[in-house]
């Protein structure tokens, strides 16, 4: 057993302890619950200083043996950081549902300990058929999570988040067994071992469909426009831990598997549908800014900013530059941080005021400044101001879509420009103006809890936004060797002919 | 040397479970006039002990497997399996009948009796080697259903759907039974392997076998209530006793599931050109009427009973990929499917009250907040009829669309998991009531289940876990059995 399958036994035992613990014990459970993800997180460290030796954190065995599926787990530059991210974010949403969350307390933190689990599973999985099995895995918690926790139409909205990642999973499924009739195999780096070396091909109907399959299941999940509608109900109905691990992990699932899966596995088919993919980028960036403008409900718009946030890593990953697609993991990383801060943030506003709608405050800038400093820090981190974390992801992959095609940086940048609008527009009419009576009595400065929940995060922004070195060249690394299995937009311009001729072959 | 009509020790232990589930359930008839009044729950207790004796002599008459009386029997790892399936149904059915009885005040030793009686019907079904061997098995099986379906004597639905079942039942035997006169007919045999001789043979018309196939097709599709022959599945599941409902949804179809593959997969071998599309086309009907019918339904058996027509569906795509992997993969189902089935019958026994007052999908409502354990265990079970990884059912669906997908069935597949995403639909009402509604009358009344519930809920349970996460062992058992019916 290595350190990450001991990071995916962990959080599993713990929920499974956390269920077997005696009712109405609730302060026990709270205290359990983080106990264990304190420790998942610790360990998951070890992951970033062990990263360098290599293989060490691998393990292949046969898990059932016909037909034959691994337990294959294992980390690389892509992985690492995210399986750091949801380590990192589920003490927190552990501590900002301390005293929020009432009615059955025991099952909400164990829910929290499956979901991470299940995050870290589809993280480090390189089995498909075990990378489908996590990916379902975290619905489950999930949907209890906004079902039971939400808010008032939280039913409707859960039930179709449920719906709409299976309707899109079953087809991923359908690509998986095809995959394996194939290949005679489920493990990831023998089928792709089986698709350079030439012992499988595809044609191009095949390849086109089976990339279509993964495609869906993974854009739902983005949520790329047009297949976001599921996304602004689920995050305003969730409670605010659900919506915290729904935009900052769960969202990443969507883009990591492009990457990870959609480009080396299917490189001609990626190549080739990638202009309407970018088209559906940029209208998800621009049309999730501008719907998001006109949101009187704040979880709403930051629900709306994450559509329009997402739209920059689609594009950055159909780029196939080295600059967009490490501008789109650094931006998944970016968005998992800033946006899951403002989320807290509106979490932290709901619990004072019991609304989320920009028209019931005002003036909250007299009563709590400090509350306004720290929503601010975020506000423009989210806008990607310069020395902030997500102006570095943002702009490499303009720049990286700039070096594909200057047109689709043209339009993306008007998303750059929207973002700041609605969020300073936001940030106006909640912080500034008149301060309301209702506001002034309920709008306590914040607590030693919320500090602590709050402070990671913005102290992460900062470090993401001037010291890149720590993050990006492993990541870097990784995406190089994604991008030699895929073929670079520049390769293709010089390589039409090549490419035509069968798979690409840069070494 | 005088020929000898006393059957051999061999055929005796091939026939062991059959003979003690007859023993078992004539004496429980006996005993019932001594014993209703003292004792109402020694008829249960026996029935399980029989049942479990038979499981072992089902394992130990598999060390002699072989063909028997004549070549009438054939004890082989595919009959082993299912009779241990059948037999294991029936442990479970009688558990959960405890208390459903208690509460009706009908403990009787006819009640067990019947359920050992059908399921010795099913056992000599699984294990049948010649059509009226199989015959035979069918009607046992059946009419001690049509009994049981009508238990309740004073209940008019009891009586509904067991006239119901009976006449619609008979009629499908029917068919059945001009096929396998047909059959006799052309080859001059009911013995399966010679059907099969017979039919490879040049010179058979195989148009005549065509037209007793379809015949047979018709019978056994009603038994599985595969569309379009399942219009009577619904009124009968919702008619019929909770305990007995998860009983015939279950064992009869598991058994009728068992010799439509031994049958089709053996004696009609050559003709699956014609019959593989036919079968093609009902089970995505089938699929496709149980999961959208399910979506308008608000009592808690009938939608279940449209799942299992939709259910029967995914195991007809195991058929018609027509291969030994989609008989190992309809083999793997039908055991998990029986699992989730009956545990979610299971907790329908334990909310529906006397007189079966609380069968709508509201009266679940808050049930996690009054008895988290049994929520929970529902939860398990709807999980893996979705078929959400790490329950059986999931894998039972996967082994399915796989050995669909190798016999290229693409279109199906597709269309069958577009389908199971449909039906994740209704079964999340399910949890929606269970875990986002508050507490109604009807789960505020709730006593905690009984012991023999809380077991009738924790072994499918169990069991679904271990096809889910460690599906190896059954899954080379049903292999190995798939490749021995040839």
């Amino acid at each position: 057993m290595n350190l990450l399958e001991i990071l995916l036994a962990v959080p599993a035992a713990g929920f499974l302890v956390t269920l077997a613990m005696p009712r109405g014990q609730e302060q026990l459970v709270r205290l359990f619950t983080m106990a264990v993800s304190i420790l998942v997180f610790v360990l998951s460290l070890g992951l970033i200083s062990g990263y360098e030796s290599g293989d060490k954190f691998t393990h292949n065995a046969v898990w059932i043996a016909n037909p034959e599926i691994h337990w294959h787990v294992a980390i690389d530059g892509l992985s690492l950081w995210l399986i750091v991210l949801s380590a990192f974010l589920t003490p927190i949403a552990i501590l900002i549902s301390w005293n929020s969350v009432k009615k059955q307390v025991k099952e909400f933190f164990a829910f929290l300990l499956l979901l991470e689990f299940g995050l870290i599973g589809v993280f480090a999985a390189w089995d498909l058929f075990l990378f489908y099995t996590f990916w379902e895995v975290v619905l489950v918690p999930m949907y209890f999570l906004i079902g039971i926790w939400g808010h008032d139409r939280r039913i409707y909205a859960t039930v179709k988040f449920f719906l709409y990642t299976m309707a899109g999973s079953v087809l991923m499924l359908v690509a998986i067994i095809y995959l394996y009739t194939l290949a005679g195999t489920f493990d990831y780096a023998t089928i792709l071992d089986l698709f350079r070396s030439g012992h499988i091909g595809l044609s191009h109907t095949e390849e086109t469909l089976l990339f279509l399959a993964f495609f869906v299941a993974f854009a739902i999940k983005v949520p790329l426009f047009p297949l976001h509608t599921w996304l602004p109900d689920a995050h305003v109905e969730a409670p605010t831990a659900g919506s915290l691990m729904l935009a900052s992990v769960m969202l990443k699932m969507g883009t990591y598997g492009l990457v990870r899966f959609c480009l080396p596995m299917f490189p001609n088919a990626a190549h080739e549908n990638a202009w309407w993919i970018n088209i559906l980028a940029i209208i998800g960036i621009i049309y999730g800014a501008l719907i998001a403008m006109v949101q009187p409900n704040m979880k709403k718009l930051v629900a709306y900013s994450s559509v329009s946030h997402l739209g920059f890593v689609v594009l950055g990953i159909f780029s196939f530059t080295q600059m967009g697609l490490d501008g789109a993991v650094y931006q998944m990383l970016n968005h998992g941080i800033s946006t899951g801060a403002l989320f807290i943030l509106v979490g932290f506003l709901y619990e004072r005021r019991h609304s989320l709608f920009i028209a019931d405050f005002g003036g909250v800038a007299t009563a709590a400044p400090w509350l306004a400093t720290i929503f601010l820090i975020s506000t423009l981190a989210s806008i990607g101001l310069p020395m902030l974390n997500n102006f570095v992801g943002e702009f490499l992959i303009l720049q990286g879509a700039a070096q594909a095609k200057f047109a689709w940086t043209a339009f993306a940048a008007i998303g750059v420009i929207l973002s700041a609008c609605y969020m300073l527009w936001m940030y106006q009419r909640v912080f500034f103006g008149s301060l309301v009576d209702e506001v002034k009595h309920h709008m306590p400065e914040m607590n030693l809890r919320e500090w602590v929940c709050i402070t990671p995060l913005i102290v992460m922004m900062v470090w993401m936004g001037i010291y890149t070195q720590t993050f990006l060249p492993v990541v870097s690394e990784t995406n190089a060797r994604i991008l030699d299995q895929t073929g670079t937009a520049i390769s293709l311009k010089s390589g039409g002919t090549q490419l035509a001729g069968g798979r690409l072959h840069a070494r | 040397m005088p020929v000898s009509f006393a059957p051999s020790s061999t055929d005796l232990l091939r026939f062991a479970p059959e003979t003690i589930l007859t023993i078992a359930g004539t004496l429980l008839m006996v005993l019932d006039p001594l014993f209703a009044r003292k004792f109402p729950r020694l008829f249960g207790h026996l029935s399980i002990l029989a049942l479990i004796a038979a499981i072992f002599a089902a394992a130990a008459a598999n060390s002699v497997p072989g063909v028997g009386f004549s070549n009438l029997l054939v004890v082989d790892s595919f009959g082993t399996y299912f009779r241990i399936l059948v037999l294991s149904i029936g442990i479970l059915t009688v558990l959960f009948s405890y208390s459903y009885l208690d509460r009706e005040q009908a403990e009787t030793g006819e009640y067990h009796a019947l359920i050992l009686f059908s399921i010795m019907g099913q056992c000599v079904m699984v294990t049948a080697n010649d059509l009226i061997m199989i015959f035979i098995g069918l009607e046992i099986s059946s009419i001690a259903t049509y009994v049981l379906a009508g238990y309740l004597r004073n209940d008019k639905r009891n009586n509904e759907a067991a006239l119901k079942y009976f006449l619609l039942g008979s009629f499908a035997t029917g068919f059945l039974l001009y096929g396998v006169a047909i059959i006799y007919g052309l080859t001059g045999t009911t013995q399966l392997p010679a059907i099969r001789a017979a039919l490879n043979a040049p010179g058979t018309s195989l148009m005549v076998a065509g037209v007793a196939a379809s015949l047979m097709f018709v019978g056994l599709c009603f038994k599985v209530s595969g569309a379009p022959f399942q219009v009577w599945a619904p009124d009968v599941y919702q008619g019929a006793p909770a305990p007995v409902s998860a009983f015939m949804a279950t064992g009869p179809k598991a058994a009728a599931f068992a010799i439509f593959l031994r049958i089709f997969l053996t004696a009609f071998d050559r003709i699956s050109i014609t019959w593989a599309p036919v079968v093609w086309v009902c089970a995505l009907a089938s699929m496709t009427i149980g999961n959208f019918a399910a979506l308008k339904q608000t009592n808690l058996k009938r939608m279940l009973a449209y799942s299992s027509i939709a259910h029967a569906g995914y195991v007809l795509v195991a058929l018609a990929s027509n291969s030994e992997i989609g008989t190992a993969a309809a083999m793997f189902y039908l055991a998990a499917y029986a699992l989730m089935n009956l545990g979610a019958f299971a907790v329908i026994v334990y909310i529906s009250g006397k007189g079966e007052k609380h069968v709508r999908i509201e009266d679940l409502a808050g049930l996690s907040q009054r008895q988290p354990f049994t929520a929970a265990m529902m939860t398990v079970f709807l999980l893996s009829l979705i078929g959400v990884p790490l329950t059986g059912g999931f894998f039972g669906k996967f082994y399915i669309f796989r050995a669909a997908l190798d016999s290229h069935l693409v279109w199906l597949a597709v269309l069958g998991l577009l389908n199971s995403a449909v039906a994740a639909y209704y079964y999340l009402r399910l949890l929606v009531v269970m875990y986002m509604h508050e507490p109604g009358e009807v789960t505020n009344a709730l006593e905690s289940p009984s012991f023999t519930l809380r077991a009738a809920l924790v072994l499918p349970a169990i069991g679904t876990f271990f096809l889910g996460i460690l599906p190896g062992t059954v899954l080379s058992f049903t292999q190995a059995a798939a490749s021995f019916i040839k």
